[in-house]
């Protein structure tokens, strides 16, 4: 009697299925969902967020020739603009990153390189929106350092 | 006793191509299949084969012609041979297609059709691929009638409206044409891939079936419907065309209302 060899794709013992084809077991919970979720909603509010800043940067008024130094004080001398921009800075990080997590997600192969390269995106991604909410909340045009007035031209005397 | 009358001269008009004595048109191939066989080396390789085809031949004819005339060692499944049983889905100059039911005339002919085995699953031989990593999906959705009311004594009624619902994705050959052509089940193997989707699809929307909800936790996985990327794929590679990124899209929309 001639014997069938087991498939080359599974070892005998181990199941029918090869260890690197087998499926890991469920791993059930919605974050993924609300991440499916955040990027659509996201994605909207965004388009008016930038759009909106794009349009108030550029067109309004001189348009591209207002933007200097002083501009941007006087936007963030603004809780409207300040709120603004920390939206756009939240939602466009978190959007991007998810974005980037899921190509990784798709694209790395091995999963030690999938774990290292999602934990250099969240460590960007962190000092990224800490660094930039930290700018818009504290962000001083007219900084005196040691009683002096460091040169930007247009503030008045300390 | 009266004789039979010889069956009369057919009456129907012909087009000039198979006009004449019922001679079809014929013309030359090259077929370059994907060859792989562990047992002599490890590594792939192309075969090319000549072959006069014709036009009435598809892929699966001269794969046939091959394996019985040229080289016997030629390894690929096939079993109805006329596109219902979805054995033999490879991947043709490309693309994903079921070789029964791919014509030879619809392809470039003056360049070498390459046929390959599909993607993502392990090569046995040839163009054999080993589906049971496919399968094991296809089992985890749970593809069959749960009921829980009564057993009853004649067939389960139901209204043409609520079996039009499901309708589509009840064309399902398991052929893994859909799965084997997502770039997001060839990475690891470990998203759940189209088919599954489909076939859980057929019974979530089924009037008769009282599972539905635990099939879309299943599928409200890591590796479950929110991998899908929508890059049409499997819609495109499906030889039943089922609207397979509907039907996921379908699931998701359906996973997103029952918990929202």
């Amino acid at each position: 009697m001639t014997t069938i060899e087991t498939p080359r794709s599974g070892k005998i013992g181990s199941g029918k299925i090869a260890p690197k084809y087998n499926r890991t077991g469920s791993s059930r919970g919605n974050f993924e969902m609300i991440a499916w979720l955040f990027m659509r909603l996201s994605g909207i509010v965004l388009v008016v967020l930038i759009f909106g800043h794009l349009f108030v940067n550029l067109l309004v008024g001189e348009g591209i020739h207002a933007i200097d130094f002083g501009f941007v004080a006087g936007k963030w001398a603004d809780p409207f603009w300040q709120f603004w921009d920390l939206a756009m800075l939240w939602l466009a990080m978190l959007h991007g990153t998810n974005g980037v997590r899921t190509i990784i997600n798709d694209y790395a192969e091995k999963d030690s390189t999938r774990f290292w390269l999602k934990m250099v995106l969240y460590a960007a991604t962190l000092v990224i929106i800490i660094l930039g909410t930290l700018v818009i909340f504290t962000f001083n045009p007219c900084p005196v350092v040691d009683g002096v007035q460091l040169p930007g031209g247009f503030c008045p005397a300390p | 006793m009266t004789t039979e009358m010889a069956e009369p001269a057919s009456k129907i008009e012909l087009p000039a191509s198979v006009a004449g004595d019922g001679e079809i048109p014929t013309f030359h191939i090259t077929l370059r299949v994907r060859r792989y066989d562990p047992e002599i080396s490890e590594e792939a390789r192309w075969d090319d084969y000549k072959l006069t085809m014709y036009g009435t031949d598809r892929v699966l004819d001269a794969l046939h012609k091959v394996k019985w005339e040229i080289d016997g060692s030629v390894s690929f499944r096939r079993s109805c041979a006329h596109g219902v049983c979805g054995s033999d889905a490879m991947r043709i100059n490309g693309r994903n297609r079921l070789a029964c039911k791919t014509l030879l005339k619809d392809l470039d002919t003056s360049k070498p059709i390459t046929v390959e085995p599909i993607k993502g699953l392990p090569v046995e031989k040839d163009l054999i691929v080993d589906m049971e990593p496919f399968f094991q999906s296809f089992r985890e959705v749970m593809p069959f009638l749960i009921n829980k009311g009564h057993e009853p004594t004649k067939e389960r009624l139901q209204s043409v409206e609520d079996r039009e619902r499901f309708d589509d994705t009840t064309k399902c050959i398991l052929c893994a044409a859909c799965t084997s052509s997502c770039p997001v089940f060839w990475t690891d193997g470990q998203y759940f891939g189209p088919a599954a989707i489909v076939n859980a699809h057929r019974f979530i929307f089924d009037s008769r079936d009282d599972a539905g909800d635990m099939r879309l936790e299943i599928l409200n996985d890591k590796e479950g419907v929110w991998r899908c990327r929508t890059t049409f794929n499997c819609s495109e590679a499906c030889p039943r065309g089922i609207q397979v990124t509907k039907a996921i899209a379908e699931v998701k929309q359906a996973i997103l209302a029952r918990k929202i």
